[in-house]
């Protein structure tokens, strides 16, 4: 017998839970600034992310996911990425999605129940929350390949949870990527949990960034709640896409601190105990540490970036309450490029019908 | 002009695409060195390059998936699904993403892919390669359905769905394929889609038909007028979205119709048509709407295709029952 093929899975982190580095870090770990603006990213998500459930719990918004726990992969990833750069979320990705220029508004919007908040004002080219588990991974597969075709230098970036590894898209976007050898990023945010069912059930594969290596692409481990490694691996895949390397799989672990949804309790499916032991490995606050220890943090560093951000995410609330609800005609408007006749009359049935009172029809 | 059959044209028609608009993709199993099983892809890679008329690995999801991520990036995907049996597991990203996409974000993207599927039965294939779901499509808002039933229509309304900016389903009958042929100028001039074809005009009943089945109810008309019963025969071809003026117009005429598909029968398109007749002309009808269909089976095997296949007797049957009542 001999062996036709061998593989190893890497797993990197440079930052411990204390805040402490443990080896060299990376160059552009450096700017110490550089590493406060994703500090002050994480804050400003962190913050929208609880008055977003906040407002859920109020009655003000839908069913809202939040993404606690989970900052560092987003805001790791999006500070790698180029505004040309092309952003296929899954639905938990608001911390890149703030970063690419998503408003809060918009997200705010969207969870509330409306289509408009998928219009980004700012990222044109991004796609809109994928709800259907992994099936952005086949879109970004051609949006990839869309890139490679016209020879521009721009990557797709799919964003998935550990579920996500399950299912048939994931393996069949991903294998058509690899064949194409096209510029896509895969990050998998594997935080444990895919709502009730944790990963030991999701799959026997030791690592999910195994499954990379089945469809012949490069798949590799990084520490999610460590912004540093999540970066860091983004920015070689990101280099490696863009100069005709081929994709990449990085799976990044973290923790899924928070229930499922706000239409989700957790406490039925899990141990008090795991969260409260996992909140000591939580990525903000171990950057916190690290940026203390360089001195390039302090407590009134800290005190005026909760006042910014806490004023930013106020604002964006206050635009997105005064939003009134779209006209009838929204059911209509985008569905084909042109209004088909046989809709005309439906359209105008709808018109007809009174608009129902503003409260009470949010659940979950 | 050439004399093309309804495979030849709808290779006419790609060509003609891929030369004149340089975003125009074709991806699918077979579809390149191959030429497709159908022949229906011939020549093309060689003509326009593997980057363009790329052969898939066997994933009709990801075929699906990945052309919804080109189209939104401006390409324009014409992908193959070798079998319409096989098309099921592609319907996630059909309905959920293909259909939606310019809803979901207000028309800032768009789906402008076109899905192209040989359908319907009636060449003794094996299993799940003579279905005919058009009408699961054509429930899908967002979708256009198309099923071509000539060679020029074939190429017309290939052309158009590709010039469409939204996704359009195109199912093949393979049945017509090699059937006949007929003049196909290959001047690039699209069919509208939104529009059915009038292709034989009468006072007496309406027929009302797509694909496949326009051969059979054609001849059952010639059949009818030579015993002076003059039918007005309609081939929907764009079967979502539905226009139905000129089969309500025809109705108004006539007092009598029958719809005829090949697909099962519950829930079909013949019940929405059958339907929009009630509701709109049901003053103008002389005898109940009929619908002549395959049965609520599974479609059989090929020792049983012959006797689920609606064919000219059964129309000439329904045609005879409409016309005996008062």
């Amino acid at each position: 017998m001999v062996t036709v093929a061998s593989f190893s899975i890497s797993h990197t982190g440079f930052i411990d839970p204390q805040g402490e580095a443990t080896g060299p870090l990376p160059p552009f770990a450096a700017d110490s600034e550089a590493l406060a603006d994703m500090y002050r990213a994480m804050v400003l998500t962190r913050l929208f992310d609880k008055k977003a459930v906040a407002l859920q719990r109020t009655g003000q918004l839908g069913t809202f996911p939040s993404a606690i726990g989970a900052e560092a992969i987003g805001v790791g990833l999006a500070s790698a990425m180029r505004a040309e750069d092309v952003l296929l979320p899954s639905y938990r990705d608001h911390a890149a999605q703030l970063l690419r220029g998503v408003s809060m508004t918009e997200i705010l919007l969207y969870w509330a129940g409306d289509e408009r908040g998928s219009d980004f004002a700012v990222p044109r080219h991004d796609f809109p929350n994928c709800v259907p588990i992994a099936s952005q991974i086949c879109h970004a597969a051609g949006a990839a390949y869309a890139c490679k075709l016209r020879r521009e230098p721009r990557v797709a970036v799919c964003m998935a949870g550990d579920g996500a590894t399950s299912k048939g898209d994931f393996y069949e976007g991903m294998n058509l990527a690899g064949v194409w050898q096209a510029p896509l990023v895969m990050v998998i945010s594997n935080n444990q949990w895919a709502i009730s069912l944790p990963r030991r059930a999701q799959t026997a594969a030791a690592t999910l960034a195994q499954k990379a290596i089945a469809a012949g692409i490069e798949g590799l481990q990084v520490d999610g709640n460590d912004v540093i490694a999540v970066r860091h691996a983004a920015q070689q895949a990101l280099s490696k896409a863009r100069s005709g390397g081929g994709p990449t799989l990085i799976e990044a672990i973290t923790y899924r601190l928070g229930d499922h949804t706000t239409a989700d309790d957790a406490s039925r499916y899990r141990d008090a105990a795991e969260v409260q032991q996992q909140w000591l490995r939580e990525p903000i606050t171990r950057l916190r540490n690290y940026l203390a220890r360089l001195g390039a943090w302090d407590k009134d560093k800290e005190i005026r970036l909760h006042q910014e951000c806490a004023a930013r995410v106020e604002r964006a609330v206050a635009d997105f309450l005064q939003i009134p609800p779209p006209g009838v005609d929204a059911m209509f408007d985008h569905l084909y490029a042109a209004l088909p006749k046989s809709l005309e009359r439906q359209r105008a049935m709808a018109r007809r019908q009174p608009a129902p009172a503003a409260h009470g029809e949010h659940h979950g | 002009m050439a004399e093309l059959n309804l495979v030849e044209a709808v290779n006419c028609a790609l060509a003609h695409e891929l030369a004149a608009d340089p975003d125009i993709v074709l991806l699918g199993e077979d579809i390149g060195v191959n030429g497709g099983v159908f022949r229906a892809t011939l020549g093309l890679q060689q003509r326009f390059g593997a980057e363009r008329v790329i052969d898939t690995p066997l994933a009709e999801a990801a075929i699906a998936g990945v052309a919804v991520g080109m189209a939104a990036m401006g390409l324009k995907p014409v992908a193959e699904i070798q079998f319409t049996g096989f098309i099921y597991p592609a319907i996630d990203q059909i309905v959920n993403h293909a259909s939606r996409l310019r809803h979901r974000t207000r028309g800032r993207m768009s789906c402008p892919l076109v899905l192209r599927s040989p359908c319907g039965g009636g060449i003794h294939a094996p299993e799940h390669h003579s279905e005919s779901p058009e009408a699961m499509f054509a429930h899908v808002p967002g979708l256009r359905v198309v099923m071509p039933s000539s060679p020029r229509r074939a190429y017309g309304l290939l052309l158009a769905a590709m010039r469409s900016p939204d996704p359009v389903i195109f199912l093949e009958p393979t049945r017509l394929y090699r059937l006949f042929r007929e003049e196909v100028e290959d001047g690039g001039v699209a069919l509208p889609l939104d529009t059915c074809f009038t292709l034989r005009d009468g006072a007496d009943l309406t027929l009302v038909t797509w694909g496949a089945m326009v051969p059979e109810t054609l001849m059952a008309a010639d059949v009818l007028a030579q015993q002076d019963v003059m039918a007005e025969v309609i081939d929907v071809a764009t079967l979502k979205p539905l226009d139905m003026e000129p089969i309500l117009a025809s109705v108004a005429r006539t007092g009598r119709c029958i719809v005829v598909h090949e697909a099962a029968r519950s829930a079909g398109l013949g019940a929405e048509i059958a339907a929009h007749v009630a509701e709109e002309e049901i003053y103008s009808l002389r005898a109940p709407v009929l619908r002549v269909t395959g049965y609520d089976v599974v479609m059989p095997l090929g020792r049983l295709e012959k006797q689920y296949l609606p064919d000219r007797q059964r129309i000439l049957d329904a045609a005879e029952q409409t016309l005996g009542a008062a």
